[in-house]
């Protein structure tokens, strides 16, 4: 059913949302009364700075448990990102993973996970990230089930996987990050958890 | 791993080592760029190029390692950029043709303003002060790659009429041969890391410039634009965010980046969602031709009258007529105009191109007198 203006007898096609106070109130007018009423309608209005407005006024919503963490990664607080819309470092996002998952979900339409292209590297770090939790997994059921020969074999096959590959050389000293903690959110491929994978 | 820094976004090889003719490093200024032709997205030779101007993908990356560039060091973001001009020159990167660098913090304002109206770089990116820069292939410029703009890297593409695939297939080389060579921030649950949540996973930005006169004429042009609206589409002017649709010209573009592969994202504009805006206006077109035909002539003689005549031009009243000469061309009414031709037009009546052309500093009203300048002399003959 077609709502009807609430000016005149009109279809409404012009309906605006606000929240006053925390309640949600509702117009619903016609084009010709949204703009005698000074509501603007403007086809050219960025629906992206939409989202990114919609996103920092969910994010100001999350609360205020949010407000004192900052990225381990910049140093970034969440009230940050409110007044803003952006983060600081790629580390934000499993930073604030609670508090802006909800919110990406909803700019992305409900989507939860990425899916598309992913860097040949990365793919190579999800397939060894892969095989290790598939390999504690036997692990563990080897030992639950007391076959402590067939856990030694897959324990030495984990420890190959997650062997340090060799550290940076005397010609190629590491520096000081600019973004400590970033590196490892931002690099799966390279979690010290996991080891550093060799060049595939 | 060849034991490279951590924050390292990448080798920043030595520019001089890979010679190539064609490559060519320089400052801005340099004629190459504007000379040589005029971008291969203004010849209006692409499928489709009665509705669709060019198609444009532009994909945001950034280096593991370091922070987003907002919250960058002045030295951090020299770092990046310094990095990012190596990749983009490499000749793994650029495959064909020739390359500038413009470094834009030593490019004075009006050559930057010229960059953001052929397209090459965002208005965001012209602003500022800090380490920041743009590679752009020539003469055709059909690449650009935008260093330290809100992301590290925006790789962009544009092609002339309808050719989403292509200019995709294009950005995506130029994305694997930079990660070749560079670590980019990535999370196997939210994908590409961007500093706006908005362009997380994909980081794909797929736009359509689609010239919609006849929708106008026949005013069903807001219901295209209701339609786009409903289908989560964004719907923008000619110059991108927060510009007026001037010239009857809309730019579509996908709104969301998450959840959905590039493919299904590229098949959705290229095969449903931009023939069928195609078709609206194609018979919008005939409805004119056949049941409104001297509306329709009085408007695009009325257009091309001013455009000779006109002293004093606004740059609005001159893409409205150009629109309406476009539209004139396109149903076979100027046989001496073509659409290459009026598409520079478009691109020459902006204020920075105008001044270019100059040579001089010009305010608002001896632009209009520039702009009227040049028209009359390109449609007085």
């Amino acid at each position: 059913m077609k709502i009807k203006c609430d000016r005149c007898a009109a279809d409404a096609t012009v309906h605006e949302v606000t929240l006053k106070s925390g309640e949600k109130v509702e117009h619903h007018l016609c084009e010709s009364c949204a703009r005698s009423a000074g509501i603007a309608i403007n086809a050219a209005i960025s629906l992206e700075k939409l989202v990114t407005t919609f996103v920092t006024q969910h994010a100001a919503a999350a609360g205020p448990r949010a407000v004192s963490n900052a990225c381990e990664g910049c140093g970034l607080t969440f009230a940050e990102f409110r007044q803003k819309g952006l983060l600081g470092c790629p580390s934000c996002y499993a930073s604030f993973e609670q508090q802006i998952g909800p919110l990406i979900e909803r700019a992305h339409q409900g989507a939860t996970h990425h899916c598309g292209k992913t860097p040949a590297k990365a793919e190579f770090s999800e397939a060894m990230r892969q095989r290790m939790t598939l390999l504690r997994q036997q692990l563990s059921e080897a030992v639950a089930s007391e076959q402590y020969e067939r856990a030694a074999v897959i324990r030495d096959e984990l420890s190959r996987v997650t062997e340090p590959a060799p550290r940076a050389t005397s010609e190629n000293p590491p520096e000081k990050s600019p973004a400590k903690g970033a590196a490892k959110a931002s690099r799966p491929k390279r979690d010290p958890a996991q080891g550093e994978e060799k060049a595939p | 791993m060849k034991g490279r820094a951590p924050q390292d976004p990448g080798d920043p090889r030595p520019e001089g080592g890979e010679g190539r003719a064609s490559r060519r490093v320089t400052g801005a200024g340099e004629p190459t760029l504007w000379n040589a032709g005029g971008a291969e997205w203004l010849k209006g030779d692409g499928p489709s190029s009665d509705v669709v101007l060019s198609s444009r993908v532009r994909l945001a990356r950034n280096f593991a390692g370091f922070r987003f560039v907002a919250r960058c060091t002045k030295e951090e973001r020299s770092q990046i950029a310094r990095a990012a001009k190596a990749h983009a020159l490499s000749g793994e990167v650029w495959h064909a043709g020739g390359v500038i660098w413009i470094d834009l913090n030593d490019t004075p304002e009006i050559e930057r303003q010229v960059l953001v109206e052929r397209h090459l770089i965002s208005q965001q990116h012209a602003k500022g002060s800090e380490p920041r820069g743009v590679a752009i292939s020539v003469p055709d410029e059909r690449l650009s790659i935008m260093v330290n703009e809100e992301d590290h890297l925006r790789i962009q593409v544009i092609r002339a009429g309808l050719a989403l695939e292509h200019a995709f297939a294009q950005s995506s080389q130029v994305d694997d041969a930079v990660e070749a060579r560079a670590d980019y921030a990535f999370s196997s649950r939210w994908g590409y890391l961007t500093a706006c949540p908005t362009n997380v996973g994909t980081g794909i930005r797929v736009s359509v410039m689609l010239h919609l006169p006849g929708l106008k004429l026949t005013g069903e042009i807001e219901k295209v634009k209701r339609a786009a609206g409903a289908m989560n589409l964004a719907i923008r002017g000619f110059y991108g965010e927060g510009s007026e649709a001037i010239g009857d010209l809309f730019q579509v573009s996908n709104q969301t980046t998450l959840g959905k592969c590039e493919k299904d994202i590229l098949a959705a504009f290229e095969r449903e969602v931009i023939p069928r805006v195609i078709e609206y206006e194609r018979v919008a077109r005939r409805t004119l031709m056949e049941k409104r035909r001297l509306y329709l002539e009085d408007q695009l003689f009325r257009a091309v009258g001013a455009l000779s005549n006109a002293r004093l031009m606004k740059s609005d009243e001159a893409m409205q007529a150009l629109s309406m000469v476009r539209l004139g061309v396109c149903l076979g009414f100027f046989p001496r105009m073509n659409l290459a031709r009026v598409h520079e037009l478009m691109l020459q009546t902006q204020p920075a191109h105008l001044q270019r052309l100059a040579r001089k500093e010009l305010d608002q009203a001896e632009r209009r007198v520039e702009r009227a300048r040049v028209l009359r002399e390109a449609f007085s003959a």
